[in-house]
């Protein structure tokens, strides 16, 4: 057992999965931050 | 259903445990539009008079219990299936939680369809409820298995998501509305239904990817500390024996002050900046307010729970219970000399260890009680959270009135609120210094496990079933 994904885990299989947590994620960020510019102006 | 088994999940060699985190935000992610439900408040008051409200809309205040019910049915069941949740293995929990959380939404899409609000009590507070109390617990123990050298960033990155969860919930529902909404029509209960069929194939993809650790596993070059460390235990307390511990109740009351003291802020922010500084933040630079601190809140879950790791759990709450009591004493000062920055960088700081106090506490009970049955214990203290959902938001609201009524303006209608908040953390600073390691009467003995076992397969008077 390894924590590199030698053998099981490839490279592309980690992108899809935290890009597809962090894609949406992100763009809720970008979003609040937009709102929350309001603050400042 | 053996693919939900949790034998079906053990890692095969070869799988990175940074698939992990993926797999518990999956759930995560969806659970946390729970902090956005209020953007659905409003257009319910108006599903008959469309433009306003007509007699026979819901009300507010009738609609404010569909996520009072939602948060005491979240600790609830989170108390009462974790032990299952930790012997059926994560995925079972997940997919469970899944079928909970998006079958609430489908309950409710009918019950607006219908107006018939218990529906919606039924279908979003209690289905929805116990879907969010198993989801949340659900990758706990599964991470801090995969991550002993960081047990505290690992739980932070999926507690982070349920704070990160409503940025994605609230701009998702208000689209979803507008495109199915008409001048004679509310589009509520079309995006209760897509919200739900989004949620149920996003958390069944966290609970096909999750996979657990086979026993014994270690990360590679990870070498476990030699020298005992006193408030790191290696033994395990059984679920039930945790309760008997002052541990358990000290890290409740710790959990429940430091929540109450933050959520109270939280629900009442907006209406708080304006009113403490009336002309110069407006309803939309409120609204700005609001995000900018949940965003505070998401990342003091992941900032404070990673750096637990370094400086330890108790040292972590001692930063809270220290810091805090300074920052809300200083609130009442920005106001009084007009400072919007000062006011904003204070409750910054308060709600990043707002949730922080969230997302390191998995780990501090892991550092106590061993982590075999975490998960479990987890559950039973999050009842910490439904009390303290129920005790802030009515400390801030009925002091700032009870002030009002004595004549104390607007402005400064909050100061004796902050203080108290205040005087919480400092009972708070108090409950973590007398946290010490759990007595080794409660450790679990190797033959343990097999006594309880036999124990629960006698009482049950049925061996092939148990």
């Amino acid at each position: 057992m390894s924590n590199n994904g030698q053998n099981g885990t490839t490279p592309l299989q980690l992108v899809i999965a935290w890009g597809f947590v962090g894609i949406p994620l992100a763009w809720g960020v970008l979003q609040t931050l937009v709102n929350a510019m309001a603050l400042f102006r | 259903m053996s693919f939900l088994a949790r034998a079906r999940t053990v890692a095969r060699p070869g799988f990175s445990r940074w698939m992990v985190p993926p797999a518990a935000l999956c759930i995560h992610l969806c659970i946390g539009q729970a902090y956005a439900f209020s953007v659905f408040n409003l257009p319910m008051t108006k599903l008959i008079g469309i433009s306003k409200s007509a007699p026979d809309d819901w009300k507010l205040t009738e609609l404010g219990w569909i996520f009072s019910i939602a948060i005491f049915f979240l600790g609830a069941s989170a108390a009462v299936f974790g032990r299952w949740v930790e012997e059926g293995g994560p995925r079972r929990a997940m997919f469970t939680a899944g079928v909970c959380w998006a079958g609430g939404f489908v309950l409710s899409a009918i019950g607006v369809y219908v107006h018939q609000l218990w529906m919606i009590y039924l279908g979003y507070g209690v289905f929805g409820g116990i879907g969010l109390g198993l989801g949340y617990i659900s990758p706990v123990s599964t991470l801090i298995k995969w991550f002993p050298d960081r047990p505290g960033m690992a739980t932070g990155m999926a507690i982070m998501g349920f704070g990160g969860g409503a940025f994605i919930a609230s701009p998702l529902s208000v689209w979803l509305m507008q495109r199915f909404s008409s001048p004679t029509h509310i589009g509520v209960a079309e995006t209760f239904l897509c919200l739900g069929a989004i949620y149920l194939c996003f958390m069944w993809v966290g609970a096909t990817i999750v996979r657990v650790p086979p026993d014994n596993w270690v990360p590679a070059g990870y070498k476990p500390p030699v020298a005992p460390q006193k408030l790191i235990t290696k033994n395990d307390v059984y679920v039930y024996d945790a309760l008997k511990t002052p541990q358990f109740w000290l890290i409740w009351w710790v959990l429940c002050l430091n929540v109450t003291a933050g959520i109270g802020v939280l629900g009442q922010a907006s209406a708080m900046s304006q009113e403490m500084f009336p002309g110069k933040v407006t309803a939309v630079a409120a609204a700005g307010f609001v995000g900018l601190i949940s965003l505070f809140n998401m990342g003091g879950r992941f900032f404070w729970a990673s750096i637990s790791d370094m400086i330890g759990r108790k040292n972590t709450y001692f930063c809270f219970f220290t810091l805090g009591p300074v920052l809300y004493i200083l609130v009442p000062w920005t106001g009084s000399i007009g400072s919007v920055t000062l006011f904003v960088v204070c409750f910054a700081i308060i709600l990043s260890m707002y949730g922080g106090g969230f997302s390191t506490v998995p780990a501090y009970l892991k550092d106590m009680f061993g982590t075999r049955y975490v998960g479990a214990i987890h559950g039973m203290l999050l009842t910490a959270w439904s009390a303290a959902g129920v005790l802030g938001p009515v400390l801030v609201n009925y002091i700032r009135e009870y002030q009002i009524g004595n004549g104390v303006p607007k402005a400064q209608a909050y100061n004796t609120t902050m203080y108290i908040m205040a005087g919480l953390l400092v009972v708070g600073f108090i409950c973590n210094a007398c946290i010490k390691a759990v007595h080794h009467r409660f450790h679990m003995r190797p033959d343990h496990e097999a006594e309880r076992a036999a124990a629960e397969v006698a009482a049950a008077g049925d061996p092939a079933g148990a």
